[in-house]
């Protein structure tokens, strides 16, 4: 009987989320898939034409995995942050709270409707992005694996964030002042192996260079990391930051006085 | 009779120190109708929020029909309705939505959902609003639409915090007629409110709430007759330029205006004997009304009591 209760919640809170975000698609949609394509005119096209290979690969292409996996990590992150923050913000949280559902359900519900989200525009990029390069698709189990895992790390981070978040500006320090670094650091737009022998090391500690890297093995077959200890990172990630957001839903953090 | 609400030595101090509850003991039984009462900042929020969970309690033990909250976390929550005091919903999603929403969070399949949603939307005069976005609702809509949310799963238990709040004097008596039948179709509610006149009318218990402390527990009708001084405003036929001293013992009178007088009775003096001394001083009543709300004189006399230390 409670299975059958939990497994309704969860479908609530998930339809609930898709909801939220295709209600406001001009502001969760339409601004990310403009600004990817922006990068494939810009980047890829214009300046691209003037870099030749890169990995082996026209520059159009090398940066095509890079750019998708940086809608689905924006994406999934803010999703996340920005629901259950203006839940807390409004209050109603506490439909949640008072509600008979276990924390990993509630938990589970807004990861995966930040997974939504992210896939849904990774998706929309995606297609963008055969208007301008061929994507061979060399592992379709490694490519959608690391996306799924990269958006389920992300949806994880972003309920972290919204947990500790009291106000607007605090939603938007980590994307702003981590997230988009992190990302632009991470071999989205070069291999590292145009780094001098210390930025290279320094690369290498930055987690999203391996998602970037696996998800363009997954897709052209060339990586600057070995995959499989990519994928051992991303398991560990997704593990560590789960057992976070239990423990501070558990705890009531942020939620319960 | 089985006990909706057992509270035992429950205690509550938050972070920043305050203590809002010092050793609250109380009991509410099945089918009652029940009153909180108490002024800002009683604890009575924070009494609520406990057995809601919303409220994390620093000592004390608390049990919904029997079963300890910490024990029997879902099935205690399945038997519990809140509606808060503050507004907590989305403000950007339909009515319809957010009711159906949150019969879903209790695990109702999506048709008896619907069927629910459609119910209580009805009962609460919200049904052609249902695909209206809430924030667009007036302030006793809103109102009822957080009692249609926490009904959606019929709950045993129903927790009322100042729920006609801001809400107009004729939808606040039907507000109280619906609560008085799902009352009586076996719905215990608790009810916290400002308007002593709505416990008077509404509840058959009370427990008045003051600084953390119950400080009064008992059936209205009890508090009631301990009332032994009641105070009435008559109005006059004429104008009164008489002289309104008399030997009526237990009686007091004084004029209020040219055409009203206060009576204030005590020791058991009804309002006949008010009429009857002025009906000998040439005075004829047309119409009277009680000065204040008999609860709430009492409600008053026990905060007074509570804040000199004593009863």
């Amino acid at each position: 009987m409670f299975t059958d209760h939990r497994l309704i919640a969860f479908e609530t809170i998930i339809i609930k989320e898709v909801r939220r975000f295709m209600r406001i698609w001009t502001q969760t949609m339409l601004p990310p898939v403009i600004t990817i394509s922006l990068y494939f005119v810009i980047f890829g096209n214009l300046v691209g034409s003037r870099i030749g290979e890169m990995g082996g690969f026209r520059y159009m292409e090398f940066i095509v995995p890079g750019l998708i996996m940086m809608a689905v990590i924006q994406n999934s992150y803010s999703n996340v942050v920005s629901s259950f923050f203006s839940q807390k913000f409004q209050r109603s949280v506490e439909e949640l709270l008072v509600a008979p559902i276990p924390n990993y359900v509630i938990l589970s519900g807004f990861i995966a409707g930040g997974m939504a989200r992210g896939l849904c525009v990774g998706f929309i990029v995606t297609l963008v992005s055969l208007f301008f390069a061929d994507l061979p698709l060399y592992s379709p189990v490694i490519t959608i694996s690391v996306v799924l895992f990269t958006s389920l790390v992300f949806s994880l981070g972003g309920f972290i964030n919204a947990v500790f978040a009291n106000n607007f500006d605090d939603v938007s320090i980590i994307p702003t002042f981590v997230l988009t670094p992190l990302i632009y650091l991470g071999g989205v737009f070069y291999s590292i192996e145009l780094l001098p022998p210390f930025w290279q090391l320094v690369s290498r500690l930055n987690p999203i260079f391996y998602m970037v890297n696996t998800f363009r093995y997954g897709i052209l077959g060339t990586s600057d990391i070995d995959v499989a200890w990519a994928f051992a990172m991303l398991v560990l990630f997704a593990v560590l930051l789960f057992g976070a957001c239990i423990w501070l839903l558990r705890r009531g953090t942020g939620i319960r006085s | 009779m089985t006990v909706a609400i057992s509270v035992d030595k429950l205690e509550k101090t938050y972070a920043s120190g305050v203590v809002a509850l010092k050793g609250v003991s109380l009991e509410v039984e099945q089918g009652d109708f029940f009153a909180l009462l108490g002024p800002n900042g009683a604890g009575k929020s924070t009494f609520i929020g406990i057995l809601s969970t919303l409220v994390r309690r620093t000592d004390g033990d608390v049990r919904i029909f029997g079963r300890n909250v910490d024990t029997h976390v879902y099935r205690t929550k399945l038997d519990l309705g809140v509606v808060p005091q503050e507004i907590n919903f989305s403000q950007f999603e339909k009515v319809g939505d957010i009711v159906m929403t949150q019969a879903g969070y209790y695990g109702l399949p999506r048709k008896l959902a619907a069927q629910r949603t459609e119910k209580y939307l009805k009962q609460l005069g919200l049904w052609e609003k249902r695909d209206t976005r809430s924030r667009l609702l007036s302030g006793g809509m809103k109102r009822r639409m957080m009692i249609a949310r926490a009904l959606v799963h019929e709950p045993r238990l129903l927790i009322l915090d100042e729920p006609t709040a801001g809400v107009d004097i004729e939808l606040r008596r039907s507000m109280w007629d619906f609560l008085l039948e799902i009352n009586r179709a076996g719905t215990t509610i608790v009810l916290t409110t400002h308007y002593l006149e709505e416990a008077e009318q509404l509840c058959r218990n009370i427990a008045i709430i003051d600084e953390g402390r119950i400080i009064e527990d008992t059936s209205m009708k009890k508090l009631l007759l301990e009332l032994d001084t009641h105070a009435y405003i008559l109005d006059a036929e004429a104008d009164l330029d008489l002289d309104l001293r008399h030997d009526e013992p237990g009686l007091s009178l004084r004029k209020v205006d040219s055409h009203s007088i206060e009576a204030v009775l005590s020791g058991g003096r009804d309002i006949n004997s008010a009429i009857a001394v002025l009906d000998r001083l040439g005075i004829r009543i047309v119409s009277m009304r009680n000065k204040a709300n008999r609860l709430e004189q009492l409600f008053l006399s026990r905060l007074r009591a509570s804040e000199n230390g004593g009863d």
